[in-house]
């Protein structure tokens, strides 16, 4: 097996599942579906029924996907499900797609933005934002859409600065509502 | 007029009204986009277009349709939460035909960029297993962009021939039901793209058409007996549509049955240029672009065989 950058005995070409706890893992720093649960839960109060019917692989250096049912493991397919989460680094980060997905269940380390911050947090800029008492860390950014509070993506909150991580690809210039 | 280098003379015939046809063929297209149900409902879209002021036109036959008064909806914030996804009309068809059970196996054939493989998603309230296969990687990309884009996780992406699709790997050996929405002629798409005519030959209709059969043969093949199989191209020619399906018909166990379409549409011709046709082709559907203002299209439903061959579904 190859390392997959440096993910020794995770083979970056191929979606293995992730083991259900630590006592199943065999892949050297590979993350347990257990954490994968545990840290949705711990992190956003997104509780573990939320991901009740979906397996959870890895492909790559950490990169973590989601998929709605059962499968034989490893895959070696062009894509099982979407992308979920970033692990094999110091702060785990949750996708932008997964944000969107399942931020609306969220009840913590979610932070509300103005019509004008949210315009400016989806066109990818950083913004002061000094009156965040909140953990720093990767946030679920949301604002109001339609009479509730919508997840646009991810930031990360440093030094009295919201990030904007939303990736190039997604980031647009929209209408200030 | 968009210069057809003389390719809609062929089909002028089997238009039922020959100038409405070339007159249609002529205007462009509105820009359309169809709700993504796993992400919101129509009325909330349309609330969401209405506080921002981006104009639209609800689409009458489908509740999930927006036409769009700006063509590019991309800048706006239900397409950039995944509540929309560009689509013209009359290819939310195929799906809408296929109308997959949630928790099934289903196998979109030529599935990239995706519209209607996130389509099908939906259907299945993204749930069981739909494989989403292309021979291209650069236009699979695209589609893993559009589906996660669109919040779609039961979507697994695969690259290999459909004419000799192996399900290796996969802990099944059947599908449910399989789209096999093929490569064409794409001359139905002329409002969109104005020089899709500029290398048509008759050469490529034929080679074209010879791809279909080995596509459609093995979405069959594939497909358990009970199971249906949608074929759809956005092309006129006969070459491509009924011949392709009467080929298969010969060749595989299966039936084409009624299906109810929700636009304005022709049965399947059973006779072109001096060739003739399993009379069921007329089961066939044909959209013509100015029956309801749309692109072209053609499309058949098919159950496959086995033991109650023959109960449409």
């Amino acid at each position: 097996m190859s390392d997959g950058e440096g993910a020794p005995g995770n083979d970056g070409s191929q979606f293995d599942r992730l083991p259900a706890t630590g006592r199943e893992r065999v892949v050297e720093g590979r993350a347990t579906r257990e954490e994968v649960l545990d840290w949705w839960d711990e992190r956003f109060d997104v509780g573990p029924e939320t991901f009740a019917n979906h397996t959870f692989w890895e492909k790559g250096k950490g990169k973590i996907w989601v998929f709605a049912d059962e499968l034989p493991s490893p895959q070696g397919r062009e894509g099982v499900g979407m992308t979920v989460l970033r692990t094999r680094q110091e702060h785990w980060k949750p996708t932008t797609t997964a944000v969107r997905k399942w931020g609306h269940l969220a009840s913590k380390n979610v932070i509300d933005l103005s019509p004008g911050q949210a315009t400016a947090f989806a066109a990818g800029h950083d913004q002061d934002l000094p009156e965040w008492d909140g953990d720093w860390g990767y946030l679920i950014a949301t604002h109001e859409l339609a009479g509730e509070q919508v997840p646009i993506g991810v930031g990360l909150y440093v030094y009295d600065e919201l990030r904007s991580v939303v990736p190039k690809g997604y980031q647009e210039e929209l209408p200030e509502l | 007029m968009n210069d057809d280098g003389g390719v809609l003379d062929r089909y002028a015939s089997l238009a039922d009204d020959e100038a409405a046809f070339r007159a249609a063929c002529d205007r462009p297209l509105p820009s359309v986009v169809r709700v993504n149900t796993l992400a919101a409902d129509a009325d909330r879209v349309a609330r969401a277009f209405d506080e921002e002021g981006t104009g639209y036109e609800r689409v009458d036959w489908h509740d999930g349709l927006f036409r769009m008064a700006d063509r590019s909806p991309g800048t706006t914030w239900p397409y950039a939460h995944g509540w929309v996804h560009g689509q013209e009309e009359v290819s939310c068809l195929p799906a809408l035909a296929l109308d997959p059970e949630p928790g099934t196996r289903v196998w979109d054939t030529c599935a990239a960029p995706g519209s209607k493989t996130t389509q099908l998603a939906a259907l299945m309230g993204d749930t069981g297993t739909l494989v989403g296969n292309d021979t291209s990687l650069g236009r699979l990309s695209a589609l893993r962009h559009n589906a996660e884009r669109l919040g779609v996780t039961n979507l697994v992406v695969d690259q290999q021939d459909a004419r000799n699709y192996s399900l290796n790997g996969l802990g099944f050996d059947e599908f449910d039901a399989t789209l096999v929405d093929a490569p064409c002629s794409c001359e139905g798409t002329i409002r969109k793209n104005p020089d899709a005519f500029d290398t048509w030959t008759l050469d490529h209709v034929h080679e074209v058409a010879g791809i279909q059969k080995g596509i459609l043969r093995r979405a069959v093949q594939a497909t358990r007996p009970g199971g249906t199989v949608v074929y759809s191209t956005c092309t006129f020619a006969p070459e491509e549509n009924e011949a392709v399906l009467d080929h298969v018909l010969g060749e595989e166990d299966c039936a084409i049955v009624e299906w109810d379409c929700p636009l304005e549409s022709v049965p399947g011709v059973s006779e072109w240029n001096d060739e003739e046709y399993d009379p069921s082709v007329a089961k066939a559907t044909r959209v013509y672009p100015h029956h309801n203002d749309t692109g072209g299209f053609f499309l058949a439903k098919l159950r496959v065989g086995g033991a109650d061959e023959g109960v449409a579904t």
